[in-house]
């Protein structure tokens, strides 16, 4: 095993370390050094994830699981034992690596953005604090570090969303009821995660994902570089292929128990407990193919097939999943998130944080795969979510309102994708995405932050002061200012020139368009849907098909939209005739983004791209990416597809021709009409539909309605009725309180009164009067004590000489 | 010789008028005098025993007895000659302050 990899676990110490930093020192510190310890401590993460890609190389691609020094046995109750242990595989390290690296360009950006903040260090250690959480959530090898991680980043999303929780005119409220938002639906979905856990830990008596020796794929990288690989991995369930998990990498020498092939160091009697949570699932359901009885489990007096068991916690994880990956019905709080600095949105609401609820189906994928039910429901999910997020985000005059529903949609993109059965599509899209949308967030940040600066040096002439201004105290002219509507804006394209052309690239990617990273993956989703709908006959294949076109034809439409009414035209405020491009602090960040949104695609060149892969599959070599990933899908249910060309040139005339379509409806001066209406919404016939975007569809007006008004009302009655009318006034007047003194009533006056002071009473009375007796015996006189004696001595000597007498006698 | 019970008998008189002596008299010097007549009608007592069973302790006792009493009349002298200082007066009826 390689060193290297024992530094694992102490990859979350860093930026936990400067997080540490920045909320004791760093108001001392000042700007620059608190800003420099966030990025250098998130820059170091990324150069260990490199180092950890390394080890991993070294060993073969296969998994190393570390376990600190310390912490060893972080839980252990009974059977029940849970080390923080850290996982290296495939699949965490391309997570831990675009997140670290997406993270340390957001700290340079947020460097410039939050110059000036009064809680500047303190943003940073939320942003520092906010990775090592991550870290925790892709590096954990149980499901219970996975939910610390998840927690922690869901209290750093809080935090940042409310950043600004102190502005004037409301906006500060406005900011921290975002911030509730978001925490309260992601309540609801971590209730799922817990319910998954739970019932996981009873089933399977373990949390760990895997246990040492395991892997999830040891025949992975066998057919590397193979042309033919794909089509063989397409149709993997009846074939040999469906062993959940093969033998024993390098010790073959199982002997015909089954079970032994799980183990790798293990030949003989292998037990349960020595399997993780996705090695029992593949053992059992493989046991279960070839017995054909069903699997059941005793969990109480319950029984439960394994089926059951799959969908149930499958769909427990879904719950949690459309929580943290904002999907239909939790994905309310995203949008509003947006109340956040536009880094956060970019790091956590973008690139990293909403990915985990995709990251925890992808980890999980056995289960998926061998819970058709809940895969269909995933699929409808995604898919709907995709198109209904891409409609929204038609309507919104918001420039990160229009991008977070953007990410709604490709979020639901990559969950289709994981209801697909296209694990290695979800996370290369999710990889892709983390890229450009981090990419159009910053911009989107760059435009704001510029539009704002020339929002004030329009407004220098009558105010002197200009120098001092920060972001979070508004000038009394800024009240009915927003910098963020697109309203205000037009005609940027020239003020900011790099800001545009970086956008410009990221709006292409995200729009899917040839050779932008989102062309590959997007397609790579779409050629999913394709096997399955086409090859495996399955509906959901059908349905994600459809829903996922459209919604990639919404996503060209509101992109170019967005151009048009930011960047083209002429400027219709002052703010944006005077706006200028901002500092290299936060145009660097723009430009790498940019570059790797270019491209990033080709790390996964599917079989068959041909002339789209421009010659780059000799040398890039194709699904780099899958084969890499494939050490951590279980080799049933892993699927690299070819390259379709239908869907891809469908999919790719689609973002165009709304490309065009947007462009004709919007181009040059049209974006906003003379009233300040959207072209669309001043035409009579689509403004309805228009209208309904606008609205969000009336999404959170409907839960308002459902949910928080009943509930609201509940409240009102329970208070005002139940416990303030009924349990205050009536019951507790009448029952308690009138119970209550007529028991101390009886206490006081019979009980402790008349008995117990009685008795004490009684004792003194009888002590007085028998003393009062008793005293009369002393005289004074010697002569009556002397006749006591005498008579006392006599008395003694009567009694002393009556029995001498008697027995004489006798 | 003297037989016991005669002497017994003596000395049953003698203690006879000595607590006679203690319980009617009020001069204290007399109630001493009769308390030492009862010392020395049980040492008589003692005596006679002694000699009837021909024993030492009887004898031993009687000196320790009149020991101790010369030790008595010493201190209740002593008490005596305190209590006419205080009351001018030895009528142990005048001593009642101890009334209960």
């Amino acid at each position: 095993m390689a060193t290297l990899a024992q530094i694992a676990p102490f990859i979350i110490l860093i930026p936990a370390l400067g997080a540490f930093i920045n909320f004791f020192w760093g108001m001392k510190m000042g700007e620059r050094t608190s800003a420099l310890v966030g990025i250098v401590a998130s820059s170091l993460t990324f150069v260990v994830a490199l180092g950890l890609l390394s080890a991993l190389i070294a060993n073969d691609y296969n998994p190393i699981v570390v376990n600190p020094p310390f912490l060893d046995n972080w839980i252990k109750i009974d059977t029940l034992e849970i080390s923080w242990a850290t996982r290296v595989d495939t699949l965490s390290v391309t997570m831990l690596l675009f997140v670290t690296f997406v993270g340390t360009l957001i700290h340079i950006y947020a460097s410039g953005y939050m110059a000036g903040d009064a809680r500047f260090p303190r943003f940073f250690a939320y942003l520092n604090m906010f990775l090592a959480f991550m870290i925790i959530l892709v590096m954990g090898n149980n499901f219970l570090m996975m939910f610390v991680g998840w927690e922690g980043v869901g209290l750093c999303s809080y935090l940042l969303i409310g950043y600004w929780w102190d502005k004037p005119n409301g906006e500060g409220w406005r900011n921290s009821n975002a911030a509730r938002k978001a925490f309260i639906a992601n309540r609801i979905g971590d209730f799922g995660v817990l319910m998954a856990i739970f019932m996981m830990f009873w089933a399977f008596g373990t949390l760990d994902f895997y246990k040492a020796g395991e892997e999830a794929n040891p025949t992975a990288g066998a057919h590397h570089g193979e042309e033919v690989h794909a089509e063989e991995e397409a149709e993997p369930v009846s074939e040999e292929e469906a062993e959940p998990v093969s033998e024993a990498e390098g010790e073959g020498d199982a002997h015909g128990d089954d079970t032994v092939a799980y183990v790798s160091y293990q030949t003989e009697g292998v037990e349960m407990h020595q399997l993780g949570v996705f090695g029992q699932t593949a053992y059992y359901a493989k046991e279960q193919k070839e017995s054909g009885e069903a699997k059941v489990f005793m969990l109480g007096d319950m029984e439960i097939s394994l089926d059951v068991l799959l969908v149930i916690v499958t769909l427990f994880m879904l719950l949690g999943a459309t929580g943290k990956s904002a999907q239909i019905p939790l994905f309310v709080w995203l949008p509003d998130a947006m109340a956040g600095p536009t880094p956060v949105s970019a790091l956590i609401h973008a690139a990293t944080m909403v990915t985990a609820g995709v990251y925890m189906m992808v980890r999980s994928n056995i289960m998926f795969y061998n819970a058709e039910l809940t895969s269909f429901i995933v699929t409808l999910v995604g898919g709907t979510t995709a198109i209904v997020a891409g409609f929204i985000a038609m309507g919104q005059f918001d420039i990160k309102r229009v991008l977070a529903y953007s990410t709604v949609s490709q979020l639901g993109f990559m969950v289709a994708a994981v209801g697909l059965g296209a694990y290695v599509a979800a996370i290369f899209h999710m990889m892709t995405h983390a890229f450009f949308k981090a990419l159009l967030f910053l911009g989107s940040g760059s435009v704001i932050h510029g539009v704002e600066h020339g929002h004030h040096h329009a407004h220098k002439h009558d105010d002197q002061h200009r120098e001092d201004y920060d972001h979070a105290d508004d000038d009394p002219h800024d009240d009915h200012f927003d910098p963020q509507d697109m309203r205000n804006m037009g005609g940027l394209s020239k003020k900011m020139p790099i800001t545009y052309i970086t956008y410009l690239i990221g709006t292409f990617a995200l729009a899917g368009l040839w050779p932008f990273a989102g062309f590959w993956s997007k397609d790579e989703i779409l050629a999913d849907a394709w096997l399955v709908g086409f090859e495996k006959g399955n509906l959901k294949g059908f349905i994600a098909l459809g829903l996922l076109i459209a919604a990639a034809g919404f996503t060209a439409f509101y992109m170019w939209r967005q151009i048009e009414m930011v960047f083209h035209g002429k400027a219709r405020t002052e703010a944006s005739e005077q706006a200028s491009e901002n500092p290299p602090a936060m145009i660097l960040p723009l430009v790498i983004l940019a570059f790797f949104s270019f491209i990033i695609g080709f790390i996964n060149i599917p079989t068959g791209a041909g002339i789209f892969a421009v010659g780059l599959d000799g040398s890039v070599g194709l699904h780099v990416l899958g084969n890499f990933l494939e050490h951590s899908i279980f080799a049933s249910a892993f699927v690299l597809p070819p390259f379709q060309p239908l869907i891809a040139f469908t999919a790719l005339g689609i973002g165009i021709g709304a490309i065009i379509l947007a462009r004709g409806i919007y181009g040059g001066t049209k974006a906003i009409n003379a009233e300040g209406k959207d072209p669309l919404e001043a035409d009579p016939a689509i403004g309805v539909v228009w209208g309904i975007a606008n609205a969000r569809m009336y999404w959170d007006e409907i839960y308002f309605a459902l949910i928080i008004k009943p509930y609201m009302r509940i409240g009102a009655f329970l208070a005002n009725v139940i416990d303030w009318a009924f349990l205050h006034d009536y019951f507790h007047d009448s029952f308690i309180l009138k119970g209550y003194k007529s028991i101390g009533q009886l206490l006081a006056k019979p009980i402790d009164l008349g008995i117990i002071d009685g008795t004490v009473n009684g004792f003194g009375i009888l002590a007085r009067r028998t003393s009062g007796l008793l005293r009369k015996v002393q005289t004074g006189y010697v002569r009556t004590y002397a006749v006591a004696l005498f008579l006392g001595v006599v008395l003694v000597l009567v009694l002393m000489l009556v029995p001498l007498i008697t027995n004489g006698a006798g | 010789m003297i037989s016991v019970e005669s002497v017994v008998v003596l000395s049953a008189i003698l203690f006879t008028l000595g607590a006679m002596g203690v319980l009617l008299r009020r001069n204290a010097i007399l109630v001493f005098m009769s308390v030492e007549l009862m010392l020395n009608s049980a040492n008589l007592a003692l005596v006679a025993f002694a000699q009837k069973w021909g024993g030492a302790d009887g004898h031993v006792f009687v000196f320790f007895v009149i020991t101790v009493a010369a030790a008595e009349v010493a201190v209740g002298l002593a008490l005596i000659v305190a209590i006419f200082r205080l009351k001018q007066s030895i009528n142990i009826d005048d001593l009642h302050q101890m009334e209960g």
